[in-house]
């Protein structure tokens, strides 16, 4: 039999890692997803600083995607997207379709 | 200690080539406000930060079982007490620097939601501010205890519905106001208090940067929507917190040394039902019986808003 779970545990319940988090993927708790079109993206990202998975991939201050083992889905980029001439960069579209 | 230099103008392109030190992975509802008000905080700042935290949404989310979204040292010890244990660690730090043990400039950082700071945290926040602890704290108000099931807290506004005060055929909601957290925290004469939001990213951002270069206790208080208490879209965050700040219901100022300036003016003062409207918490004030309440809402918001003004004309801030 393995070791009980808590005798892994360390004292006082200190995470050693920082960041570990990023282990555990929440992209499936997404019922939509966000779809860039690049076409329409003006690089203002906005996406990027409201979105609050740090999902929004952002190379040499150009968006770039997004990433999505993380993203759960709750649509504040496509909102807040401004989009060039009136389209939106961002469209939520349901997963599975 | 007011700092006169003009502080950098913040700019994206510059603060997305930092590491974010909230990582993904964490476990807050998708939407959630807290999460933006944290990364903003943290890219604030070049600064080693170690932070701590009041029980809450953000604490048992970020930190589940063995696995935490924070690359900075972070501590959580009980509900009541993030101001008392970061006040702690701020202290044996003063201690070792004196030693010499350690050479490096910390900057020290509590997160609290509105359950920990306006009610139970309280106590520990008022003293830690009277010892004059070289601390910030950060007070993501989201209205109401949500993570145990949205239970009215005192920043819940007037009207609200809560499972504790749930609006019915006896009460048309909470019938208390929300206390004015941010006033008093200014009334304990400490050198900075700022009200934020996560839509105004850049005053945000300059106000958590002017914070940590004063020193002694520094409290901001920033609006975070939840779209699970305000029964709301899951899209709506940023949205909402504008609102709030085009309402003026929640204006954006700070108190430096005494001096109230607002950092934000709409430029055209939006009703207050722009503001409820969107959220079902407030769903029932719409209804002919309760008309009297969304009254009494924008005639408080006005004599605050007034008021606010007043302090900023009368301090030559205006």
């Amino acid at each position: 039999m393995s070791e009980p779970f808590w005798k892994r545990l360390t004292p006082g319940s200190v995470i050693l890692e920082a960041g570990n988090a990023v282990e555990f993927k929440t992209g499936s708790w997404r019922a939509f997803r966000p779809v860039w079109k690049e076409e329409n993206c003006i690089h203002c990202l906005f996406c990027w600083m409201f979105c609050p998975d740090m999902s929004v991939i952002v190379e040499d201050g150009k968006m770039k995607g997004f990433n999505y083992d993380y993203c759960k889905g709750c649509g504040i980029c496509a909102l807040e997207c401004p989009g060039k001439k009136g389209k939106k960069a961002i469209e939520m579209q349901e997963e599975g379709k | 200690m007011a700092t006169e230099t003009k502080p950098k103008p913040v700019s994206l392109k510059e603060l997305s080539k930092k590491e974010d030190r909230f990582t993904h992975g964490h476990r807050m509802c998708a939407g959630c406000g807290a999460p933006i008000v944290v990364k903003q905080v943290l890219m604030a700042t070049d600064y080693p930060i170690i932070a701590s935290n009041a029980t809450g949404c953000l604490e048992v989310s970020s930190c589940i079982s063995t696995y935490t979204a924070w690359k900075i040292p972070w501590i959580h010890s009980a509900f009541e007490n993030a101001a008392a244990t970061i006040a702690g660690v701020e202290t044996m730090y003063r201690a070792l620097r004196k030693k010499g043990r350690i050479d490096r400039e910390i900057k020290f950082i509590a997160f609290g939601g509105d359950g920990g700071t306006y009610d139970i945290g309280f106590q520990s926040l008022s003293g830690a501010m009277e010892r004059g602890h070289d601390m910030l704290y950060i007070c993501y108000d989201n209205g109401a205890y949500m993570n145990t099931g949205i239970q009215r807290s005192s920043a819940t506004p007037f009207g609200a519905n809560t499972t504790t005060c749930p609006a019915g055929s006896v009460i048309p909601g909470k019938l208390q106001k929300r206390k004015d957290l941010t006033r008093i925290m200014a009334a304990h004469g400490i050198p900075y208090v700022a009200q934020a939001s996560p839509s105004h990213w850049a005053d945000f951002i300059k106000k958590v940067r002017k914070a940590l270069e004063i020193k002694g206790p520094k409290f901001i208080n920033v609006i975070s929507p939840c779209n699970r208490g305000w029964r709301s879209k899951t899209n709506d965050a940023i949205l909402l917190s504008r609102l709030a700040v085009e309402t003026c219901y929640w204006p954006l100022y700070e108190v430096e040394d005494g001096v109230t300036r607002i950092t934000f003016k709409p430029k055209e003062k939006k009703p207050i039902e722009e503001f409820l409207k969107p959220q079902g918490r407030f769903k029932h004030l719409f209804s002919p019986e309760n008309e009297w309440m969304l009254r009494q809402i924008q005639e408080d918001i006005d004599r605050d808003w007034e008021a606010l003004q007043r302090a900023a004309s009368e301090a030559g801030q205006d």
